[in-house]
């Protein structure tokens, strides 16, 4: 394996790394009024990345795969495909970025600045290398990459006392879950000598002694806290809410993908021989996040806290796939994950789109009474989008909850599949609610019109996208999230 | 021969100077003891011939903690006296941790005799022959690591952004010096020529 084809295999990576760096020379030379620019090439970047993930993704020439830098770096399916759901979920937080940043307390405080798509950048970078690496190292670096900038970017709006807090809570927090998760990693080496994934899971074979099964925890839980699940989700809330609403948009979509993607890769491919070890932990996890997360979100008031309640509910339906831990499950999961970034990208985009008549952010959902009259449009996708995330047939949420269940099913997790399916009907609840504020309260007339177009197309694609027509698609998702999730099994 | 003094001179230094750091009243010169310390176990490294390690203990601790420090202890108005003047209140807890460092230490030597834990056996990259430490490191860095030895200087780029764009920012009210303005000013620009009648006094 020459370095050549190395570097061949991380393309995605090396474009995305070139760009950012121009681009980093481009924001420094030219301040602010550069910002525009920035994020158009970013946007322009990603695409391509996009473009060579789909190429690796649907090219049969690439349908082997290839491990790249002396097995730290896999290329294969699966990487690509969840690749490809954070770059589209980075090119979206891009482009609702500037209406929102230009309009913070009526355009006084702050404006877009050119470093908010170069840190996306970056941050797209290591989540690439996440869903990737089959190495431990290349996993931490990843994890690093993508939650440096995350921290930044919490922040973001500095003069924001909110902003800024939810920026320190999430970098002290993640400074914990990666200490945790670097405590487990050091134990994993110590115990199996290795760092590489397969070699892990080989050693695993001959079975699994207490202090690799601490290692194994430990990292689990580094893992549970990146995708917000339960016991380790106390922060998202809080961050969720005080993040500005296109960061939030990124931090709900692209890096729980990418964490729920290296989580896959570890428990399949690390830590596959010994699924018992984490079994049940997975699904004690999973099973907590569904009930905390729906039952956290019936008292919230803040509509961003509440989709942050319900993106904790989500994590668990999703681990309810891996807790399966077949190929069925994976390949659930796949679908799951690619209707969620779609309803999540569509619900955040709905909410920056809420405007008062001085254009402040409406995040209250009281304010939200009488939707279905002043925005009738905006009403409807909200409403289509919380359906779907309530998981109601006829729209795409169900499909993708009825895939994990089958899977639970299959796997002879009965028990866990009644008690998720009975915990959806407490989510229900509160998806409902807002719903019935739109529809049925007495108007309060808070948000005006808006104008943006590009709000207008996202809002329209994500909301055909798990309108019923989704499922015209299931044949085309199912069939790459099999070959994806084959991917991951092909050790096995 | 030479080895062994060196050893004895370096190590009663450094045992010295750590001394020092604790004892001394003032606490830049605490840092100052730690510094010699620091170069004092760089020296044992060398002994040892770990060069690579000596050579990161002179340029990151002594580069740049013990500075961190300097600039910490000189930059911040802290009271000593009054840290001290706690020193009483606090003996109990003191006592306490200590208790549990000496508990920890027994266990520790405990579980040492009571033989080794069981570890894998880590196949460790083999260096080229005659290679030194240095080299050793630098040939598997730039080479079978390169591409984690990249994305983390993509790492510390983008801390440095992120320290920028969190605290730069324009504060009205400051005059920065534009010299370029200051040299293409010209007499005419700055004075007035006048001839006021006498007794009128000038208007400004």
């Amino acid at each position: 394996m020459s370095v050549g084809n190395s570097l061949y295999l991380v393309a995605p990576e090396i474009i995305l790394s070139a760009s950012g760096l121009l681009l980093l020379l481009i924001g420094a030379w030219g301040g602010f009024k550069s910002a525009r620019l920035v994020s158009i090439l970013a946007v322009t970047a990603l695409f391509a990345s996009s473009a060579v993930a789909l190429e690796f993704l649907l090219n049969p020439a690439f349908a082997e795969g290839g491990d790249a830098f002396f097995g730290q770096y896999r290329l294969d399916k699966f990487g690509s495909l969840t690749k490809l759901l954070i770059y589209i979920s980075a090119i979206v937080s891009i482009i609702i970025a500037p209406r929102f940043f230009d309009n913070v307390a009526g355009g006084r405080s702050a404006v877009m600045r050119p470093e908010y798509p170069v840190l996306i950048v970056f941050a797209a970078i290591g989540m690439g290398m996440m869903v990737s690496a089959v190495d431990l190292m290349t996993l931490y670096i990843g994890l690093e990459l993508n939650s440096l900038a995350a921290y930044v970017l919490a922040s973001f709006l500095r003069n924001d006392e909110r902003s800024a807090e939810a920026g320190l809570k999430y970098f002290v927090l993640g400074g914990l879950a990666s200490g945790i998760l670097l405590f487990g990693m050091s134990l994993l080496y110590g115990f199996t000598g290795t760092t590489n994934f397969n070699a892990i899971n080989q050693a695993f074979e001959s079975g699994l002694s207490t202090g690799a099964l601490f290692g194994l925890i430990f990292v689990l839980a580094g893992m549970a806290f990146k995708i917000s699940a339960v016991p380790f989700h106390m922060w998202t809330p809080d961050v969720y809410e005080g993040a500005p609403t296109p960061v939030t948009t990124f931090f709900a979509t692209a890096p729980k993908v990418a964490a729920l993607a290296l989580t896959m890769r570890l428990a399949i491919e690390a830590f596959g021989s010994q699924i018992a070890a984490w079994q049940q932990i997975i699904i004690f996890i999973a099973l907590a996040s569904i009930v905390v997360g729906a039952a956290g979100a019936i008292g919230q008031t803040n509509i961003k806290r509440l989709l942050a309640y319900s993106s904790i509910n989500n994590v668990g339906f999703i681990l309810i796939g891996l807790a399966a831990a077949n190929q069925a499950g994976a390949s659930a999961m796949l679908v799951y994950l690619m209707i969620y970034v779609a309803m999540t990208l569509g619900s955040f985009v709905a909410v920056l789109d809420l405007r008062d008549a001085d254009g402040n952010q409406v995040e209250e959902i009281s304010s939200l009474a009488g939707l279905s009259k002043s925005r009738p449009g905006l009403a409807a996708a909200i409403a289509i989008f919380m359906f779907s995330l309530a998981g109601i047939p006829p729209l795409f949420g169900f499909w993708g909850k009825f895939l994990v269940f089958e899977a639970a099913v299959q796997a002879d997790l009965i028990l866990l599949a009644a008690l998720g399916i009975a915990a959806s009907v407490i989510g229900a609840f509160y998806y409902l609610k807002v719903i019935k504020v739109m529809y049925f309260d007495e108007s309060a007339d808070v948000v005006v019109k808006s104008d943006s177009k590009s709000h207008a197309v996202i809002i329209a694609l994500c909301a055909l996208f798990v309108s019923p027509l989704g499922y015209l698609l299931i044949p085309v998702l199912g069939n790459i999230a099999d070959q994806a999730a084959a991917a991951l099994f092909w050790a096995l | 021969m030479i080895q062994v003094f060196t050893f004895y001179l370096f190590a009663v230094l450094l045992i010295a100077s750590g001394a020092f750091t604790i004892f001394s009243r003032n606490p830049v010169h605490s840092v100052l003891w730690l510094i010699l310390a620091f170069f004092n176990a760089a020296g044992l490294m060398v002994l040892v011939g770990a060069e690579f390690i000596a050579m990161l203990l002179v340029i990151v601790y002594v580069g740049a903690v013990a500075v961190l420090f300097l600039f910490v202890v000189m930059m911040l108005d802290i009271d000593f006296a009054e840290l001290r003047a706690g020193f009483m209140k606090n003996v109990p807890l003191g006592i306490l941790l200590a208790i549990v460092f000496v508990m920890e230490l027994i266990f520790g030597i405990g579980a040492y005799q009571a033989g080794k834990i069981e570890l894998a056996d880590t196949p460790v990259n083999p260096a080229r022959e005659g290679a030194t430490n240095i080299e050793a490191v630098g040939e598997l860095l730039y080479t079978k690591y390169i591409f984690l030895f990249e994305t983390a200087g993509i790492i510390l780029l983008v801390a440095m952004v992120g320290a920028i764009v969190l605290t730069n920012r324009k504060r009205a009210g400051v005059r920065p010096q534009n010299v370029s303005e200051q040299v293409a000013r010209r007499p005419e620009d700055a004075t007035r020529n006048m001839q006021p009648e006498v007794g009128k006094g000038v208007e400004l």
